[in-house]
């Protein structure tokens, strides 16, 4: 095991620990704050694989966060109004299963991310920062502005939804559940990122040209990596909808893209365990900071200026050292 | 005769006024170096960039493995067996050579879009690639990064990736660009064996290395093409002889 890998084990077995003190302590507030950390972890490995793999800096990943707690949110919605989905041509209900529930919202992000992909990919650096932008900021005025689904208020749900054989509305089950999925996505990632796929992704972050008359098309390599990160954050926000047993437009606005960004950036960019590194500090920061000043964003400001400056490559890097080359 | 493997036919292209492409046609034939010489600014990179698929030429059309290849892009010609290498190396930095081989390999085998099985291990594309880094010697130095190879060995890796893709044609810029005249001479007999291997049009600077390696030459002067034939056609033109070979000797 090289020290990268040692080092993820333990970021990841540290928010295992901080799930187990909650759980051992009998305290849900601990717990949630675990959860929220490891479903932020997710969204950051979903926008990892675009922003650090494919050097694809999007600013519109809260569009396919919205995506997954709106999927989860609509479906519980008309689970527990008894009003079904859909009359004609067959009738559809809602459904309170995750699995279902997930599934939808992850073929969701992906209808949602063929499209913004193809266009926005036809740009780059700046403008591809732009045009992301602008689709996110297109779903959340709609969320805003549509009525069917609570519009700006938002829609509640005051049961979490159910995952089969657990209770998931147990806190610490919940946890586990969160957590599950996130090592499950760490390593689809992975192995996403050592396969043959992986090397034409990196081949089209570091040299687009040398890929492109080595006959692979560097933009339907970007767009399928686009995709794939899309639905793994669409993923993580139908798990922070269950979280909160609530969605609203905020899921979709531009500073959750920030945030999103934010997680990845302080973690380390392109590294496996990066986006956890950087939730779980980001929710330490928001915890210990914003119960004791006003302004703790500023101070998380700092904190994100002086790892840019001086901790290239995040905490990942500070903690594992440069990135290998490897093989 | 077998139709020539690629084929330049009447091709034209400016900028605004200047031309940098003038009428030019020439071809490739199996088996052959055939080498593009010329003074600085004669149009030879903007040339190959319009074979490769790079530049879109404005008038004339290009025939690669007796097809049109005029509406196919770079990534489409790269398919049909056309390897280019740069000019300026071309090489992703921060990967080590192998990865880098890899990848034209995994080009060269299509199917990029496998996302599960670990590279590192799929013998269909690790096989290839350092097949083609011991042929230009640089299987010692496959889990270096490029970024720590000298200048001579990364335009030995450039010509590796180009094997890696079991071409039908080499289209090689300035192979030896800045490895200096005892480089260059390391060089010339793999260049010399790789015709062997498909036909390799030849853009280059170095006149000993040209003369010592070429089947055929031609003489691009302002975009223009004023001489094809043989080393000794060549040398003994006195029209190649007066406006480019001259101000050298």
């Amino acid at each position: 095991m090289n020290r990268e890998q040692i080092v993820s084990f333990v970021i990841s077995g540290l928010l295992f620990g901080a799930g187990l003190a909650g759980f051992v302590l009998d305290q849900p507030f601990i717990l949630t704050l675990a959860a929220k950390a490891a479903i932020f972890a997710i969204a950051g490995v979903g926008l990892n694989l675009a922003l650090g793999y494919g050097g694809l800096v999007s600013f519109g990943h809260a569009a396919f966060f919205g995506i997954g707690g709106y999927a989860a949110g609509i479906l519980a919605w008309h689970t527990r109004n008894f009003e079904p989905l859909a009359t004609w041509p067959i009738e559809i209900s809602g459904t309170t299963s995750m699995p279902v529930i997930w599934l939808v919202a992850v073929f969701a992000a992906m209808f949602f991310a063929l499209p913004m992909g193809a266009l926005s990919l036809r740009t780059g650096g700046v403008y591809f920062i732009m045009i992301t932008l602008a689709f996110a900021q297109m779903l959340y005025y709609f969320a805003l502005t549509w009525p069917a689904y609570g519009g700006e208020d938002g829609l509640s749900f005051y049961l979490r939804n159910d995952f089969p054989g657990l209770t998931a509305s147990d806190p610490w089950t919940f946890f586990l559940l969160c957590l599950a999925m996130l090592i499950g996505v760490m390593a689809l990632c992975a192995l996403l990122v050592r396969s043959r796929f992986g090397l034409a992704l990196e081949m089209a972050r570091q040299n687009p040209q040398r890929l492109a008359s080595s006959g692979i098309r560097p933009f339907t390599v970007r767009l399928a990596a686009f995709i794939v990160s899309a639905m793994i954050t669409a993923l993580a926000g139908a798990l922070y909808a269950d979280l909160n047993r609530f969605v609203s437009p905020s899921m979709l606005s531009w500073s959750m893209s920030g945030e999103i960004m934010v997680f990845v950036i302080l973690g380390g960019v392109a590294r496996l365990a990066g986006p956890v590194a950087g939730a779980c500090l980001f929710i330490l920061l928001e915890e210990v900071l914003g119960g004791r000043f006003e302004f703790w964003q500023v101070l998380l400001g700092v904190v994100l200026i002086l790892v840019v400056l001086f901790a290239r490559g995040g905490l990942m890097g500070l903690a594992a050292g440069r990135r290998s080359a490897h093989g | 005769m077998a139709e020539p493997v690629l084929a330049v036919d009447g091709i034209s292209k400016y900028f605004g006024a200047v031309a940098a492409s003038r009428n030019v046609s020439l071809d490739l034939r199996q088996g052959e170096i055939h080498a593009l010489i010329g003074p600085n600014g004669a149009g030879k990179s903007t040339l190959v960039k319009q074979i490769a698929g790079e530049l879109r030429p404005d008038a004339g059309s290009v025939r690669f493995c007796g097809r049109p290849v005029d509406n196919i892009d770079t990534v489409g010609r790269a398919r049909l067996g056309m390897a280019r290498t740069f000019q300026v190396s071309c090489l992703a930095m921060e990967l080590s050579v192998l990865r880098n081989a890899m990848l034209a390999a995994a080009g060269a085998a299509g199917q990029v879009f496998r996302f599960l099985p670990a590279a590192n291990s799929d013998t269909a594309i690790t096989g290839p690639a350092l097949e083609c880094l011991r042929q230009v010697g640089l299987d010692q130095r496959a889990r270096t990064r490029v970024a720590d190879l000298s200048h001579g060995e990364r335009r030995r890796l450039e010509i590796a990736l180009a094997l890696a893709m079991r071409p039908k044609a080499f289209l090689m810029d300035e192979p030896m660009a800045g490895m200096g005249p005892e480089g260059a001479r390391t060089l010339t007999p793999l260049l010399s064996s790789l015709r062997a291997k498909a036909p390799i049009l030849l853009v280059e600077h170095d006149m000993d290395a040209v003369f010592s390696l070429a089947d055929r030459i031609s003489v691009l002067v302002n975009g223009e093409i004023i001489a094809t034939g043989s080393v000794d056609e060549i040398r003994a033109n006195p029209e190649v002889q007066k406006s480019y070979l001259g101000d050298g000797e």
